[in-house]
């Protein structure tokens, strides 16, 4: 190297490089964490998922490329993965329909009050989730207010609600809501209300403006809500085992069971990673879709 | 547009008022806002002009009076069912439509099928044919002013309210943009309501200016007219500068009155003065009173109203020359001159003689006591 280049600009250099590793030192603790907790349990899931048993010996399983255990897992469980999807699918609907008209209340109309109304939409999950799921058990028992008064109307086919679909769909309904309302609130607060007064002013009536500027400016907050909303609902089992028949397992219930009762760590293993890339093709889809059509 | 001008009619505002609590923003105010000029509503920020605008436009309620243009009563209708568009202070763009389809948004509400031609020849109108794809925040800040323009001009309003649409803009900008601005107007022939803080801009610009205080209209009229022949105290000092002396009205002399202030007799002609009592002010602008050294004392017209005093500070400006001047009571007044004198200037310290001509002299009521 000639003796020029050393001694003109290794100055500014000497700092770009000090700026670049403090970059990576700071990147460091927040890589080993996903490092040790993402990355590691994922390579060892995965190889799970492809283990065989052990000849001979009941719950032990050893290396393997066992790709039937994906197609094993699906065929006798894709009852549950529907099911999964649907009453995800139902709960996210729901928790918008509810959670919308609350967020834009919040964001258009709260005024001062609006921290005490956000305090008020997260004040719930202060409480335990297990616990207030529990509650749920109480709420729509047989004899409550609430069965009461659809068996008085003949809207129940079953006569009951708990221990039903419905039961399921309205806990994960209600678990999830505040993960709905607060992204909501996020994008609807965050429009400019000259937007709504330049539409109006420009001939469109109050549906219109909702229709036309509203909506399409709150997008991301329905993306990002109605994903923080489905993705873990499609996984969760509590709502299931505590407000569910057996009639009315979702794939978290199954998975839990291969895990914890029947050991079978393979098969566990295999639908907890179908579940993982269904939810990412889902999702992929679903952004791109919102993204190209609405959002641009 | 080009070519059809339309047909539009004057802006009716009877006894509007809007009271914000107890505080009234807008204050009984009564005015005509004649078809196809262009007129400025101006003051200084709360005096209630946005308000006013607002109004007009639908955004907010009046406490009582109406709003007319024509003959028809709009009081009531909502902002969507009124023949009135506005320019928004920050341009209010829809963030998520390119620039044709927020030109075309007014168009399209009314169910108009085929937006295509007029959304270009307003894009053409505005000089933005070539942006039409792309999205307001990769447009600069004039652009963004312009598309607001056409967005609302676009709909052929009867009125069309501007809330100081180049506050944004830098000077040199906003000074293209008021040229732009006025072309525009004059090509399509609204009634332009502009509402500004800024003197300049509302003088260059507006046929008309309305210059408003407290809620109030102090004085209406073609901006020359206010310059040179102000109402009210607040008028003088908001439009331009102006030198206010406190003095007593002795009587008259024929088309004069005669003010009697600190041992000195002003001669305020009586069609200049709008006093009422004895109690006046004799006004004058900086920029009409010559300064002459004392020894020269005696070159100042006979005619004219003199003031005696003390340079205390000379600031060059290139097209004109600012001394500040202390007369014997203490007042300091401002004079401009016209860097038009070959030789020396006065400087700090010399005696001087200011004087000016009755006809340049204005004589206010003095509502101070």
């Amino acid at each position: 190297m000639s003796p020029i280049l050393v001694a003109g600009p290794s100055k500014p250099v000497v700092v770009a490089k000090r700026r670049s590793r403090s970059g990576y030192l700071l990147l460091f603790p927040g890589m080993t964490w996903l490092a040790i907790f993402f990355a590691i349990p994922f390579v060892t899931l995965f190889m799970t998922s492809l283990q065989e048993p052990v000849p001979g010996k009941m719950g032990k399983y050893q290396a393997g490329f066992q790709l039937g255990n994906y197609t094993n897992a699906m065929a006798e469980y894709w009852p549950q993965f529907l099911r999964s999807f649907i009453y995800a699918g139902i709960a996210t609907l729901l928790a918008l329909v509810i959670a919308y008209p609350l967020a834009y209340f919040i964001a258009m109309k709260g005024g001062k009050w609006r921290p005490l109304l956000l305090v008020l939409v997260i004040a719930p999950s202060f409480a335990s989730f297990l616990l207030r799921t529990y509650a749920w058990r109480t709420i729509l028992a047989d004899e409550g207010p609430i069965t009461s008064f659809f068996n008085a109307l003949h809207l129940l086919p079953d006569d009951r609600i708990l221990n039903t679909g419905i039961a399921v769909v309205a806990g994960l309904t209600y678990n999830f809501l505040p993960f709905m309302i607060l992204p909501l609130y996020a994008a609807l607060e965050k429009i400019d209300p000259r937007l709504i007064e330049a539409s109006s002013d420009l001939y469109s009536s109050g549906v219109a403006t909702f229709r036309k500027i509203t909506w399409p400016l709150s997008l991301p907050g329905v993306v990002a809500g109605t994903l923080l909303t489905f993705i873990p609902a499609a996984g969760d089992y509590i709502n299931a085992e505590l407000l569910g028949s057996t009639k009315d397992r979702m794939i978290g219930n199954v998975i839990q069971t291969n895990f914890i009762e029947f050991r079978d760590y393979p098969t566990a293993s295999a639908l907890s990673f179908v579940l993982m890339a269904a939810i990412l093709v889902m999702v992929f889809t679903y952004i791109r879709r919102a993204g190209t059509e609405d959002l641009l | 547009m080009a070519g059809a001008i339309k047909q539009v009619e004057d802006l009716h505002l009877l006894n509007l008022t809007k009271k914000f609590g107890d505080v009234a923003a807008v204050d009984d105010l009564t005015l005509t806002i004649p078809a196809g000029s262009f007129f400025a509503l101006l003051g200084a920020s709360g005096c209630g002009k946005t308000t006013t605008l607002r109004m007009v436009a639908g955004l907010e309620d009046p406490t009582s009076g109406t709003i007319n243009i024509g003959s028809k009563d709009i009081t009531n209708l909502r902002a969507f069912q009124r023949p009135v568009n506005t320019v928004f202070q920050s341009y209010a763009l829809f963030p998520h439509l390119d620039i044709f389809e927020n030109v075309a948004f007014g168009l399209r509400r009314r169910g108009i099928k085929d937006v295509k031609t007029p959304v270009n020849q307003m894009l053409e109108l505005v000089e933005l044919s070539a942006m039409a794809r792309r999205k307001p925040t990769q447009l600069s800040g004039g652009q963004q002013q312009r598309v607001a323009v056409a967005r609302a001009l676009i709909n052929e309003p009867d009125v069309l309210l501007l809330d100081e649409p180049l506050g944004a803009l830098d000077l040199k900008l906003r000074r293209q943009m008021q040229i732009e601005l006025k072309r525009i107007q004059r090509e399509v022939g609204t009634t332009f309501v502009h509402v500004t803080h800024d003197q300049e801009e509302a003088m260059t610009m507006a046929d008309t200016v309305a210059i408003m205080n407290a809620g109030r209209i102090e004085q209406l009229g073609n901006p020359a007219d206010i310059y040179e022949l102000p109402k009210t105290v607040f008028v003088a000092n908001f439009l331009g500068q102006s030198n206010l002396i406190n003095g007593t009205a002795q009587g008259r002399s024929g088309d004069d009155i005669l003010v009697a202030a600190y041992g000195q007799t002003y001669v305020v002609p009586a069609a200049r003065s709008s006093a009422t009592t004895d109690n006046m002010i004799v006004g004058v602008r900086p920029e009409k009173m010559t300064v002459l050294d004392a020894p020269d004392g005696h070159r100042a017209p006979e005619s004219h109203n003199k003031i005696s005093g003390r340079v205390t500070d000379v600031s060059y400006a290139g097209v004109s020359t600012q001394y500040l001047v202390r007369t014997p009571w203490d007042q300091e007044l401002t004079v401009f001159e016209q860097n038009v004198i070959v030789g020396d200037r006065c400087s700090v310290g010399d005696e001087v003689l200011l004087h000016w001509a009755p006809e340049h002299t204005f004589g206010l009521e003095n509502l101070g006591g």
